[in-house]
């Protein structure tokens, strides 16, 4: 019996594995409302992980799981709160009488284009999204973003013409849809941000000159010489060259100045 | 969500013993190092691809013999989800030039390169489109577009970081596309991080030689992700995706072509059939296996489907038996549980202490080295600290890299984990962080050549789903650049199959059952079913109380 309880003793820890939580001993669980709905969860968990406890199994709502995808987007009020609160299921934790809904999706008008057939003009993009000019700066936009994005102000520096302004602050954009469902002129905020920042890039930002040189070398066939005989290469001249071979470029040069001292392969 | 009081409580021990390690530290005094033989018998014993057991050898199919961790030789083991004998071929549902498994960056890019080649295009997959671990890739993607670099250097910097075990023709493939790729991705207005002239700005990585590293912001592969995605939903005269509709089985004509795929209505639970002259797989990895209960960096539906059914039709894989894990993910707060710590922390000095505040190991040995001594220390010693959902970690010392090097150098060096810790209550340069090794890749896959064909014709196949480019050990950034240069490759070479004259003969599932009476004739009685599409985490506790299931 001694003996028995010994290996007991010895077995692994009963832990939670790969995304599947567990309530350990003596962990408190904490009350939450799905879609109205009570379940008793532990404290701690993400949203989305809360209803997976409770019995859950997303087939929408669900996608990276990390923060970057915007496939959960969340509302919640708390109780005796009237506001409502807004977040992504996988990053926000639960707290005691959350009133949870998901929105999985949420309809919103997407123009369709050919990118090159545009130009770095913001008349391009009233055209396409005349919409825009509906938006009344109200800025639920902005209290809805789940990324903490300037959602007003990139729509404004879009009517005011500046592209590369609205890029800028747009990047953070995980396009959940969450502005659009709070948006009294009906804008679909997210897709007109994404047009903004390819026309940016594309049109504004400035080409790589670098880039397109290596492009054209790379064309005219100029390192396909190169490649065949490292191909045919055995393991002891490859581990040769790895070893003996490599100039490592300095940390703090800049981009573009360094020169080895073998150039025959570049 | 701050730390508990509970665990308050234990980070107290790891300040109790911290002047004493800082001191220690100062006098460049360090807890020993492994030598190679001690390095090795911890590797074998606890390390997740070393052990023997949690592995068995495979039954049946191209693979036979050939040793993998169980849930992966569960999953080619597998039986069919759908009854072969229910199936109606005579009616097509879907019909296109190309059917695209998979709507993450390799899906996405080919479907691009087919359209522009002039073919229609089905883009079939699980989630919403583009919802895969391109979106989640922060750190950048490779290119030789320096004037000091060049797709030489990008050769041997690949295979070397391999081990050598690298397929060469892929190496070559990708060394030679990488300025490509990038070129491709400026002109569909994909916003990199330039100066102001346009440069790109490029960064090293491990093992590089040369800044080969381009970036956008610290969210690249989202970047990627949504130029591509937006420039497809431009296309809808060429290019139709469906959402919550995976494939589940691939289907061949009576000559032994690709044709198409079975899938699966995840909402309606209907079967449709898709028909088509050149199908490509680009379904991701495997990482929501959770191959031995790892935590991982994965998204929701990285699952294996594409290997599964690729090896139905007698397409094999390799070194599917090598996982990528990182020693430092994070086990708490649950919003970034499995997402990594870099190993930057341990450089700047932090040590790695178990739930006594005692040092255990030398917090910089190689990645594979340092993961088997923390799951040593937590799971065989039990000296892990338990978070209040059950997760098992290990503390890193963060504050005592400010001890070390000045006050304010946690917030200046980590800034992007000082924020993400600190959006949930934590401020690392003062209390600790939880960690636990996570599952980060799938370094292995089907079989292909470097125009991503497989062994039946008309399947290609191109992303983690395939295997050899980064033989066993894969260096960052080349990833993202493995999903746009094979994506692309695939989409032209399934569209120059399609030119060469392909008549699609009648339909087949023949594979299916074949498959299934080899399972049956090697002794495997209770199969599982695969694909699994999506991971399951119900609780024990409401499984047992699911009466209507078996």
């Amino acid at each position: 019996m001694a003996e028995a309880e010994n290996i007991q003793a010895k077995q692994a820890p009963k832990v939670a594995t790969g995304d599947r939580a567990i309530l350990p001993e003596g962990a408190k669980t904490i009350p939450v409302y799905v879609m109205g709905k009570r379940y008793e969860v532990p404290e701690t968990l993400t949203i989305m992980k809360a209803m997976e406890f409770a019995g859950f199994k997303f087939i929408r709502g669900a996608g990276c799981r990390g923060g970057i995808c915007g496939a959960c987007p969340t509302v919640y009020r708390k109780a005796g709160d009237y506001k409502l609160f807004f977040g992504l299921a996988c990053q926000t934790v639960v707290e005691p009488n959350m009133y949870l809904a998901q929105i999985p999706f949420y309809p919103a008008n997407r123009a369709t284009y050919k990118l090159e057939e545009l130009s770095g003009d913001p008349e391009v993009i009233y055209a396409l999204y005349p919409e825009l000019f509906r938006c009344v700066a109200c800025n639920l936009c902005t209290k809805a973003c789940p990324m903490d994005v300037d959602v007003l102000g990139y729509i404004s520096a879009l009517k005011q013409g500046n592209i590369a302004k609205a890029a800028e602050i747009s990047f953070d954009c995980i396009q959940c849809g969450l502005c659009a469902s709070r948006c009294m002129g009906e804008l679909p905020q997210y897709h007109i941000g994404q047009l903004a920042r390819r026309i940016y890039a594309k049109y504004i930002q400035p080409k790589a000159e670098h880039l397109q040189k290596r492009v054209d070398d790379i064309n005219a066939q100029k390192y396909d010489e190169v490649l065949k005989n490292l191909l045919a290469m055995d393991k002891e001249n490859l581990e040769k060259i790895y070893i003996n071979e490599r100039e490592r470029e300095p940390d703090l040069t800049p981009p573009g100045e360094w020169v080895p001292q073998d150039t025959q392969y570049l | 969500m701050s730390y508990t009081p509970e665990m308050r409580e234990l980070i107290k021990k790891v300040e109790a013993t911290r002047p004493a390690r800082v001191e220690r530290a100062r006098r460049n005094e360090h807890y020993p190092a492994l030598n190679l033989k001690e390095r090795e018998e911890v590797l074998n014993a606890y390390h997740p691809d070393c052990q023997k057991d949690g592995t068995r050898a495979v039954k049946v199919g191209s693979n036979k013999g050939d040793i993998f961790q169980d849930q992966v030789a569960d999953l080619l083991e597998s039986k069919a989800l759908l009854r072969p004998d229910a199936v109606d071929l005579s009616t097509v549902d879907y019909e296109a030039d190309v059917l695209i498994i998979g709507g993450g960056g390799a899906g996405t890019s080919a479907a691009l390169m087919a359209s522009d080649a002039g073919k229609s295009v089905i883009i079939s997959t699980k989630l919403r489109h583009g919802d895969s671990n391109t979106i989640m890739a922060e750190g950048g993607i490779q290119a030789a577009t320096q004037e000091c670099d060049s797709p030489f250097y990008h050769y041997i910097d690949t295979i070397g970081g391999g081990h050598f075990t690298n397929q060469p023709d892929l190496v070559e493939a990708i060394a030679h596309d990488a300025p490509l790729s990038i070129s491709w991705l400026e002109n569909l207005g994909m916003m990199f991080n330039k100066t102001p002239e346009g440069r790109m700005v490029v960064r090293h990585f491990g093992g590089s030689s040369r800044k080969r590293l381009h970036s956008a912001g610290d969210m690249t592969g989202a970047e990627i992700m949504r130029v591509i995605r937006d420039e497809a939903r431009s296309r809808q005269d060429s290019i139709t995706v469906l959402e919550f509709t995976p494939a589940v089985e691939l289907i061949l004509d009576e000559d032994g072509k690709c044709a198409g795929a079975i899938l699966f209505n995840m909402e309606t639970r209907e079967f449709y059939i898709a028909k088509a002259k050149a199908v490509i797989l680009a379904s991701g990895g495997f990482g929501r296996l959770h191959i031995k209960g790892f935590a991982t960096t994965n998204h929701y539906g990285a699952t294996m489907d594409g290997v599964v059914m690729a090896y139905r039709v007698g397409v094999g894989n390799k070194y599917l038996f090598s996982t990528q894990y990182h020693p430092t993910g994070v086990v708490y707060p649950e919003q970034n549980v499995g997402l990594l710590i870099t190993e930057k922390v341990r450089g700047l000095g932090a040590h790695v202490l178990n739930i006594d505040g005692e040092q255990f190991c030398f917090p910089l040995e190689p990645r594979d080295v340092e993961s088997a001594e923390l799951i040593c220390e937590a799971m065989d010693k039990g000296k892990g600290i338990l978070t209040p959902t059950g997760r098992v970690g290990l503390w890193l010392d963060s504050p005592m890299i400010d001890d070390l090097h000045g006050e304010g150098t946690v917030k200046k060096e980590l800034p992007a984990k000082f924020i993400q810790f600190a959006r949930h209550g934590i401020d690392i340069s003062k209390d600790p962080m939880l960690v636990y090794p996570t599952l980060h890749y799938q370094n292995g896959g089907v079989n292909v050549s470097a125009s991503t064909e497989t062994d039946v014709p008309g399947l290609f196949a191109a992303g983690e789903v395939i295997g050899g480019v980064h033989g066993e050990n894969r260096l960052m950034g080349n990833s993202l650049q493995d999903i746009i240069t094979f994506g692309r490759r695939a989409g032209v070479n399934a569209a120059e199959y399609i030119d060469g004259g392909v008549e699609i003969k009648k339909l087949t599932i023949d594979h299916v059952a074949r498959f299934e009476k080899e399972i049956d004739e090697a002794g495997i009685t209770d199969p599982v079913t695969a694909p699994i599409i999506l991971p399951d985490y119900s609780t024990d506790e409401v499984i047992s109380r699911r009466w209507a299931e078996k």
